[in-house]
C-alpha cells in the first residue's frame, strides 16, 4: 500500500491568533491582517514584533495577533510606535491605520514620524470612508462620493479634496519606501504581500520609514456586495490613487533614507557640514549598545 | 557623598529624573518650562537616552504612552496650555495602567493666559486631566530641593502603582535658583513583566490597552484601579506642618504660595497670633489625615493660593463644619505678598476674639 504523503499548503499563520475578528464579510482588513501575519511568520519575527493598532475597524487588532500589541488613541499610532521604537530600537514595530486615523486626525503624527525617519513600518488601509462609525466622509473620500456626512456627494467646493498619502509623503527625506497596492485579486494580493514584506525588511535593515498603502473597500458602508465594491474601487479609486512605488531609496541606489537625504541636500553647506560633537555622541551610544548598557 | 549645586527648579527636576533612571523625554517647547527641556536636550544624548522634540504636545504624550508601555522610565514636561493638550494621552495612559512622569510648570490661564506663575491648574491636576474616571498622584514641591526629591521618587511611585504621576510646579519655582543636593544614581530599576517588549517566544503576549467593549469588564477594570487608589490614599499622603500643634489659625498653602504663607505665619507668630502652616506636598492624594488631626484645636482655616480658589474645596471637604474656611488668592501671574496674607490672618484673628 502506498504511503500517503501530507503536504500543508495553507494554514493559519502562527502570529495570527485563532479568534473571530470583528470585520464585516467581504472586508479587505481580513486579507491584509493575514498578509501581515504571513510576513511576520516568514521573517521569523513574532517574538520581536510589537504592533500598534489604531482607532477604527481594526481597533481590536491586539486580539487578532499573537505578538505584543498596543492600542493607540485615534491618529496617534505613529507617535506611540515612535515611543516603543525609541525604547527598543532592535525590535520590529509596526502601526496599522485606516484613512481617518492616519490622514485626518493623525496627519501631524504621520507626517512627522515620516520626516523624522522613524524606523517603523506603517500599513495604511485606504477605503475612502470611516467604517467603524458608520460611513462618514473620510480624508480620502472621492469627489462626489456619497457618505453619511456628504449625503449629496463630496462637495469639493466646501469639503475640499482627498489626500493622496503616498504622493504627500514622497517628498519627505526620512521616508525610505512607499508603495500603493490593492488586494482585489490573487495577483494583486501577492504583490501586496511582497510590498508589506519589503516594508518590514526595511525596518530590520534600518533603511528608514516605510509605508504600504492598501487601496481597500468597505462593502458595508459603501452599500455594495464585496465584488461590486472591488469593481467600484477599480473604476473610481485606482484612477485617483494609482498603484505603484512612490519612493524607494534602495532602488534609487542608496543604502538608506539618510544617504538619499544627504544626496538631496548636497548643495546645503550646513546640512553637509562635519559635526564632531554629534559623531562623538553617536559613537558613544553605539558603544553603549554594543556593551549591552542601554 | 551627594553633591550640592546651585540650580534652577526646572533643571533640578531634569537632573534628578535622569538619576532616577529616566532615559526618555518627549516634549514640546513652552514657557515657563523651557529650561527643563533644554537641560534634557543637552544631557540625554550623553546618557545614551532619548530627547525627542515632538511635533505637538499631543504627539509627545503619546510617545510617552508608547515608551511607558515598552517598559521605560519616561517623562514629559509642559506648562498649562500644553498640559491641556496632553490630557487625551494622560487618560489613555491611566486607562492602560502605565507609569510615567508629567511635569506642569504652571502659568496663568485660562486660554493663552500669561507666562507668569500661577496655581490655577489645581483642579485640572487633581480632578480632571482627561476624560473618564481616573486620578493620578500629584506632587507640589515648594523648593528646588523638593523638586529634585519628588522627581527622584516619582518614578518609583509610578511603577509601584502603575499610574501616571504629576509634579505641579509653577514659573516661579521652575525658574528660581537654590542650592540643591542631588541624589545618587539609581541602578536597580524594577522589572516590568507586563511591558510590550516583544514576547521573544518565551511568554504570552502583552497588551497595552484601555478599550473594553464589554461593560462589565470595563467596570471591573475601573474598580480594580480604584482599589489601587485606596492604597495610594492610605500610603502616599504627604504634608509639612509648621507650628500647627497649638495653632488657632491654620494657613493651608502649597508650592510657591506656601513660601509666602510661611513668611506670613512667622510674622503672625511674632505678633502673638497662633498661626500655623499646613503645606500639602501631595495634592492627590490630598493629605486628609494630617489635616483632619488639626481640627481638634484649630479655630479657623485660610487657604492661600495663586488662583481664584481651588484647593480650598479640598480643605472644606476635610474641615466641614468644624471651623470656618477662608480663602485668599491672587491670579494672572500676580504673586501674593506676605503682608497681604498677614493682613488676612489678622482679620481672621480679630474675628476669633468676637
Amino acid at each position: 500500500m502506498a504511503e500517503t504523503q501530507e503536504k500543508i499548503v495553507y494554514q493559519r499563520p502562527h502570529s495570527l491568533a485563532p479568534v473571530v475578528t470583528n470585520y464585516c464579510p467581504g472586508c479587505t482588513h481580513g486579507i491584509v491582517n493575514r498578509l501581515v501575519a504571513e510576513v511576520i511568520d516568514e521573517l521569523g519575527i513574532e517574538g520581536e514584533t510589537i504592533g500598534v493598532s489604531p482607532v477604527g475597524c481594526s481597533v481590536m487588532m491586539y486580539n487578532f495577533y499573537n505578538c505584543d500589541f498596543l492600542e493607540a488613541a485615534h491618529g496617534r499610532a505613529p507617535a506611540v510606535a515612535t515611543g516603543v521604537k525609541r525604547v527598543h530600537p532592535d525590535k520590529v514595530v509596526f502601526a496599522y491605520q485606516g484613512d481617518g486615523d492616519l490622514a485626518s486626525i493623525g496627519m501631524a503624527e504621520t507626517v512627522h514620524a515620516a520626516t523624522r525617519g522613524e524606523k517603523i513600518t506603517v500599513i495604511f488601509i485606504n477605503n475612502a470612508i470611516y467604517g467603524m462609525t458608520g460611513g462618514q466622509m473620510a480624508p480620502t473620500s472621492l469627489p462626489n462620493q456619497v457618505t453619511q456626512t456628504s449625503p449629496y456627494g463630496r462637495d469639493v467646493s466646501t469639503a475640499g479634496y482627498p489626500v493622496r498619502v503616498c504622493e504627500l509623503l514622497s517628498s519627505l527625506d526620512g521616508v525610505a519606501y512607499l508603495e500603493r497596492v490593492c488586494v482585489d485579486s490573487p495577483k494583486n494580493i501577492r504583490k501586496a504581500k511582497k510590498a508589506i514584506k519589503r516594508a518590514f525588511q526595511n525596518q530590520i535593515d534600518g533603511v528608514g520609514y516605510s509605508l504600504v498603502e492598501v487601496v481597500s473597500t468597505c462593502p458595508t458602508n459603501w452599500g455594495m456586495t464585496p465584488t461590486d465594491a472591488f469593481e467600484w474601487m477599480r473604476n473610481n479609486m485606482l484612477p485617483y490613487y494609482p498603484l505603484g512605488v512612490y519612493r524607494d531609496v534602495v532602488a534609487d541606489g542608496f543604502a538608506n533614507a539618510a544617504e538619499a537625504a544627504a544626496a538631496r541636500a548636497a548643495e546645503c553647506p550646513i546640512a553637509m557640514a562635519q559635526n564632531p560633537q554629534l559623531d562623538e555622541i553617536h559613537a558613544a551610544n553605539a558603544a553603549r549598545v554594543e556593551g549591552g548598557d542601554r | 557623598m551627594s553633591e550640592k549645586v546651585l540650580m534652577k527648579g526646572n533643571e533640578a527636576i531634569a537632573e534628578s529624573a535622569i538619576r532616577a533612571g529616566c532615559r526618555f523625554f518627549f516634549g514640546y517647547p513652552i514657557t515657563p518650562q523651557t529650561e527643563l527641556a533644554a537641560y534634557m536636550a543637552k544631557r540625554m544624548p550623553k546618557e545614551g537616552g532619548t530627547y525627542l522634540q515632538a511635533e505637538s504636545e499631543v504627539a509627545a504624550i503619546n510617545m510617552v504612552y508608547g515608551a511607558a508601555a515598552a517598559g521605560a522610565r519616561v517623562m514629559t514636561s509642559s506648562s498649562s496650555p500644553g498640559v491641556s493638550l496632553k490630557s487625551e494621552g494622560v487618560s489613555y495612559i491611566a486607562g492602560a495602567d502605565l507609569p510615567c512622569l508629567i511635569i506642569n510648570i504652571e502659568r496663568g490661564g485660562p486660554g493663552l493666559g500669561s507666562i507668569q506663575p500661577s496655581q490655577s491648574d489645581y483642579w485640572q491636576a487633581t480632578r480632571a486631566l482627561g476624560h473618564g474616571d481616573f486620578q493620578m498622584v500629584v506632587y507640589a514641591p515648594a523648593t528646588v530641593q523638593e523638586m529634585a526629591d519628588v522627581a527622584y521618587g516619582a518614578f518609583d511611585i509610578a511603577d509601584k502603582y502603575r499610574t501616571p504621576v504629576m509634579i505641579l510646579g509653577d514659573g516661579m519655582l521652575g525658574q528660581m535658583m537654590e542650592p540643591v543636593e542631588l541624589p545618587e544614581r539609581k541602578t536597580d530599576l524594577p522589572e516590568k513583566p507586563w511591558a510590550t517588549t516583544g514576547h521573544g517566544n518565551v511568554r504570552q503576549k502583552n497588551i497595552a490597552n484601555s478599550l473594553y467593549l464589554d461593560a462589565e469588564e470595563l467596570e471591573k477594570s475601573n474598580i480594580a484601579r480604584y482599589e489601587r487608589y485606596d492604597q495610594i490614599k492610605a500610603n502616599e499622603q504627604r504634608a509639612e506642618l509648621v507650628d500647627c500643634d497649638d495653632a488657632d489659625i491654620i494657613i493651608v498653602a502649597f508650592g510657591a504660595s506656601s513660601r509666602i504663607a510661611r513668611s506670613a505665619v512667622r510674622a503672625a507668630r511674632e505678633e502673638g497670633i497662633k498661626a500655623g502652616l499646613f503645606r500639602p506636598i501631595t495634592l492627590w492624594p490630598f493629605p486628609v489625615d494630617a489635616l483632619e488631626a488639626t481640627k481638634a484645636h484649630a479655630k479657623a482655616y485660610l487657604s492661600v493660593e495663586m488662583n481664584m480658589g481651588q484647593m480650598v474645596d479640598d480643605v472644606r471637604l476635610v474641615v466641614r463644619d468644624a471651623a470656618p474656611v477662608d480663602f485668599y488668592g491672587r491670579v494672572g501671574g500676580v504673586i501674593p505678598t506676605p503682608a497681604e496674607v498677614l493682613n488676612k490672618i489678622r482679620q481672621i484673628n480679630e474675628g476669633l476674639g468676637e
